[in-house]
């Protein structure tokens, strides 16, 4: 059991080079796989990539195998691969229905559309939105939200499918550092409560520090960088990279660099 | 007065200030964004507003190009009242980028994107077009000025968004979460561009989550929450172990670098160099 992507190379209908590729890549139920990378570098189509959306939904052109639990994803119906990829889009606005009038429905919208029992709905709805820590947003306007309570409602309207992984391109984006902290706990428990595997690109590295297994860099498209968390973050080439490394990292390098120890009380005191 | 057409580097007109008077405003759903928020910011100021999402930062940036006009209270610009000025006198004296580029894009090249508000203020020819490569330039666009702005991703349309604004040559600068969306090099030409302006003696507010751009980027840092004003004051004050209590209730954590400072008896120390600086004060961390 795994979202499996094997040798995987993509291009955009109408575009003459590959933007993605060479990519292998598995996710495991229960593993979160961070991706980091500069602007431009291919995070956003992996994600439409690994959720079988391209080029199922939006055309171009795939080399190489996406398997989810050992399924061709081309040929999974777009209700099936709902149910087992949930993706949260970049930007909340590109996410939310525009058709509801509170976001409690926003986040019934998903679950009422794969026709569950309304019994079953609203227990998934109240499960996501406590889930996300926006219960007290129910009954507000979806329309009417910040930046952040809006990304966070995607967020739950995603949670409410139940997918068995998630592919999340940026969920912090928006977000005060309480709000990237309740998300990045909210994953931690997700994949702890649920099992789910979470392939999770994010630019804040102190996120992908705390909660990611392992970490991918992707330069021009292709993995450049790839293994533990620990190791990948601490890598000297990042910044090269156009990833900005996380602020214990930059601390330490900022230490060494005026000449100073980085002495073990530092260490600590930095943790 | 300066001119508007005149556009050589720093020929910027004395920057005016921004006051804020008891100023309050309510959505017309009935959401109240502001609270009787008072604020003083002089010509020159750097200032980033910080705070939890929905607690107001948006709303009280947007009356200053008259997006928004308060419910109660008043804004003043260079003393005047901003309820009896025009939109369009207000777009020469504040220039605000907004959180979401796609709000703000529209036209079908780079460069005409560029050129729009410029020309609005009656620039043409030679000085519009050096105006254009110059903002170009600043956000690191300018090999891009024949594209169209939806071929570039959206980080690099944040980028032009800006770059639209910097060729108004506003004295006041405004720019709503300016690093979000940006990668290590985008945050690097962000922090350019705002260290240039203030620089040049632009009033610079900005809108920010990143604490570390905060503490390094800006002399002055004002903290909302549920639309009131709570701290307000410089880096080493607002991410001072004193004011820690009050940034948690807004749902922020101070820098690393502050925590760490903290922890070893060191005062405050809101950037790596200042805890740098503190340790080689302090004689500790030599092998």
């Amino acid at each position: 059991m795994a979202i499996e992507l094997g040798s995987v190379r993509y291009r955009y209908a109408g575009s003459a080079s590959s933007v993605l590729g060479p990519i292998d890549l598995r996710v495991e139920p229960g593993r979160v796989v961070g991706v980091a990378g500069a602007n431009e570098s291919g995070k956003s189509t992996l994600c439409l990539v690994a959720a079988g959306l391209a080029p199922g939904v939006i055309g171009g052109r795939l080399e190489g195998s996406v398997r989810i639990d050992g399924v061709d994803a081309a040929t999974l119906r777009p209700h099936e691969l709902a149910q087992r990829c949930g993706l949260l889009f970049q930007h909340a606005s590109t996410q939310l229905s525009h058709t509801t009038a509170t976001v409690f429905e926003e986040v019934a919208f998903g679950p009422c559309n794969l026709g569950l029992p309304v019994a079953e709905v609203v227990t998934r709805v109240w499960w996501a939105l406590r889930t996300a820590g926006i219960e007290p947003l129910a009954s507000r306007d979806p329309a009417r939200l910040s930046g952040g309570q809006g990304q966070l409602v995607a967020l739950a309207s995603v949670l409410a499918l139940r997918p068995r992984y998630l592919i999340l391109d940026e969920p912090t984006s928006e977000l005060d550092p309480a709000g990237t902290q309740l998300v990045a706990e909210a994953l931690e428990r997700i994949v702890r409560e649920t099992g789910a595997g979470i392939l999770l690109v994010e630019h804040k590295t102190d996120v992908l520090a705390r909660i990611a297994d392992e970490v991918v860099v992707l330069d021009h498209g292709a993995v450049v960088l790839s293994g533990s968390a620990a190791a990948v973050l601490a890598d000297p080439r990042l910044a090269e990279l156009g990833v900005e490394p996380p602020a214990g990292v930059r601390l330490e390098r900022a230490v060494r660099a005026s000449g100073l120890e980085w002495s073990a009380e530092l260490e600590e005191a930095v943790e | 007065m300066t001119a508007p057409g005149s556009t050589a580097a720093g020929s910027i007109a004395p920057a005016p200030s921004v006051e804020f008077e008891g100023v309050s405003f309510a959505y017309p759903d009935g959401t109240r964004a502001l609270e009787e928020v008072s604020l003083r910011i002089e010509p020159g100021e750097s200032v980033a507003v910080i705070g939890q999402n929905g607690s107001g930062k948006s709303t009280l940036v947007r009356h200053l190009n008259g997006l928004l006009r308060p419910t109660a209270g008043r804004v003043l610009l260079e003393g005047r009242d901003i309820r009896r000025e025009h939109v369009a006198g207000l777009a020469e004296r504040v220039g605000l980028a907004f959180q979401n580029p796609d709000r703000q894009l529209f036209a079908g090249r780079v460069s005409a994107e560029v050129a729009f508000g410029p020309r609005n203020l009656g620039i043409r020819g030679q000085q519009l077009e050096e105006r254009v490569v110059a903002a170009l330039e600043a956000v690191g666009l300018g090999g891009e000025a024949a594209s169209n702005p939806y071929d570039l991703g959206y980080s690099r349309r944040k980028l032009l968004a800006l770059a639209s604004v910097l060729a108004m040559r506003t004295p006041i600068l405004v720019l709503d979460e300016p690093t979000t969306g940006q990668d290590a090099r985008g945050v690097v030409r962000v922090r350019a561009v705002v260290e240039r302006a203030v620089g040049e003696g632009r009033t610079v507010i900005a809108i920010s989550h990143d604490m570390s751009f905060v503490a390094e980027c800006f002399r002055r840092v004002v903290v909302m929450r549920a639309g009131r004003v709570v701290v307000d004051g410089g880096p080493e004050v607002v991410f001072g172990e004193a004011a820690w209590p009050e940034l948690r209730a807004a749902h922020l954590e101070p820098p690393r670098a502050a925590v760490a400072g903290a922890r070893l008896g060191l005062g405050s120390t809101p950037t790596d160099a200042a805890l740098v600086a503190a340790l080689v004060a302090a004689g500790r961390g030599r092998g």
